[in-house]
């Protein structure tokens, strides 16, 4: 756990020293702000005190950004090599996704934690419904471990950053939306299938304040099959 | 500790990079590792340091299985990887730090090693640079910081010196001596000179098998088998002297190096010498015996030798 933690703070201290972290903060509160505060069916359309249109925007903004975060996590190491001294340090191929994941997650916290003067602002208007906010907030941060999660996998078999981001938000397009799309051209148990395999589903109803193990259990099998996907992809440099 | 590698074998597709090879280095050795380029020396180290797994055989370091006790057997090992991979847009000292903590040394004893790091490897005055603005030099000596800055049992250094100017060169190598008296080292190099003067045993790797395996001398024993002298003799017709010279009982085999000055290359019977013969030919015939060098088979020779076939 601590190295993980080691390779976690370096991989986070990179995030912020080469300004990407940076980048990334502006451009999430600034997209999310425009369309929860400015743009489109905002905020005070709703006509109640709720936050489900920021919850909307950021399930977006976050599916788009996460994977220029990941991108570069463990394709880079491979690219100049230092994958290999990494590994030959006393850090297992385990240790290492973790401790990759566990930064790219702990940065979208931040992000998400600049959001929370929404929550404060949206309250003094009304009365806001407090489970529904933290179920909300619990939401985005189990869809942003799934991403992340692809993200990484996705990094680990390319020493390309930008083919790593691409086949990210492939992968990703598909729990987005695509499944979500078949779920509602086919009837039965095809259709209910699709429909459990999209993320929206599982989302929105967190969004709505429900946590049901359903849900977690969704998130956190696919958060683990996709890590473990990555780390399997590390081993393969054996082959 | 000692390392033992036992029968390893890797392949990588259809070409046997490293087919199954076995040596031993004791403590307090310095190895050092020879062959041409895609030989399978940088292959075999990095088994050793366990970023490869190798397909057959084991490694035991100290005794240990490195199949089952990596993690506490990398902590001994010092790795200076191919190329010094680092991660450029980081301060050395970050990652120094970064190198020190993971390896697992105390906290309180962190910023001691880094000092003693940047002593050695001669980096103060460049310390608070980001390791993408140094030179290669500076790179390499970061790489070699950071092998050494847990003051590891096992040194694994491939091309440790490549990059460096003669006179880093010399400190390196003197560093590495230094070391080897009391750790265990494997250094790769494809200079010769390199392993004649820093490494007690050499391996020679070719096409992924051991060909040779001794200190300089005993290797070129192996491969010279027989005396060769280098001698001028003046005074007297060329062609007579390579006449007489051949006649000799204790010469096999006589060529001219240069036809005008006189000179001649002497190869002498296996376990023979013809020094005596040639002088006692001189002598009576008159003629003047003004060079006779014994030539040794030099480690280029012997390295040529073996691996070019």
């Amino acid at each position: 756990m601590k190295t993980t933690w080691i390779i976690a703070k370096r991989e986070l201290n990179s995030y912020f020293d080469s300004l990407t972290a940076y980048i990334v903060l502006i451009l999430f509160l600034g997209f999310s702000g425009l369309f929860t505060w400015i743009l489109g069916n905002d905020i005070f359309m709703v006509g109640q005190a709720s936050l489900r249109s920021f919850f909307g925007v950021a399930y977006w903004t976050l599916f788009i950004f996460i994977p220029a975060l990941t991108m570069r996590l463990i394709a880079e190491e491979n690219r100049s090599g230092t994958i290999e001294l990494l590994l030959t340090k006393p850090v297992t191929d385990r240790q290492l996704v973790g401790g990759k994941f566990l930064a790219a997650l702990l940065l979208v916290i931040i992000a998400l934690a600049f959001t929370l003067p929404y929550v404060i602002t949206v309250a003094s208007i009304g009365n806001l419904d407090q489970g529904a906010v933290f179920c909300g907030y619990l939401g985005l941060i189990l869809l942003s471990a799934v991403y992340i999660s692809i993200g990484l996998y996705a990094s680990s078999v390319t020493s390309n950053q930008i083919v790593a981001f691409l086949i990210a938000i492939f992968i990703g397009l598909f729990f987005q939306i695509i499944f979500d799309m078949l779920a509602r051209t086919f009837n039965g148990v095809t259709g209910q299938v699709f429909n459990f395999l999209s993320v929206s589903t599982h989302f929105e109803s967190m969004s709505r304040g429900v946590i049901d193990t359903k849900d977690l259990i969704y998130f956190l099998s696919l958060m683990i099959l996709a890590l473990k996907m990555a780390e399997d992809s590390l081993a393969k440099r054996n082959a | 500790m000692d390392i033992n590698v036992e029968n390893i074998t890797k392949t990588y597709g259809r070409q046997k990079a490293v087919d199954r090879i076995s040596f031993h280095v004791k403590t307090g050795e310095v190895l050092g590792f020879l062959g041409p380029n895609g030989a399978g020396k940088t292959t075999t180290m990095k088994m050793i340091t366990n970023f490869l797994l190798p397909e057959e055989g084991n490694i035991y370091i100290g005794g240990k299985s490195m199949l089952e006790d990596a993690d506490e057997l990398k902590k001994h090992i010092g790795y200076l990887p191919e190329n010094n991979p680092l991660y450029m847009e980081m301060p050395i000292m970050d990652y120094l730090q970064f190198s020190a903590e993971i390896l697992g040394i105390p906290k309180d004893k962190i910023p001691e090693r880094i000092h003693e790091m940047v002593r050695v490897c001669g980096l103060n005055a460049e310390k608070h640079k980001k390791i993408g603005e140094l030179s290669k030099g500076y790179r390499q000596r970061v790489g070699l910081a950071q092998a050494m800055i847990h003051d590891p049992e096992i040194l694994i250094l491939d091309e440790p010196t490549s990059g460096l100017d003669p006179n880093q060169i010399v400190e390196i190598r003197k560093l590495i001596r230094e070391l080897g008296k009391e750790k265990t080292v494997i250094l790769s190099t494809h200079i010769l000179q390199e392993v004649e003067a820093t490494c007690d045993r050499i391996l020679i790797i070719n096409k992924g098998k051991i060909v040779a395996d001794g200190t300089a001398e005993t290797l070129s024993r192996q491969v010279q088998g027989q005396e060769l002298l280098h001698v001028k003799i003046e005074d007297g017709d060329p062609n007579e002297i390579f006449k007489a010279l051949q006649e000799l009982p204790t010469v096999s085999l006589v060529d001219f190096t240069d036809r005008q000055k006189n000179k001649f290359e002497v190869q002498s019977k296996p376990e023979m010498n013809s020094n005596r013969d040639i002088f006692n030919l001189c002598k009576s015939r008159g003629w003047v015996l003004t060079e006779m060098i014994p030539v040794e088979t030099k480690l280029e020779d012997i390295f040529r030798e073996l691996t070019m076939n």
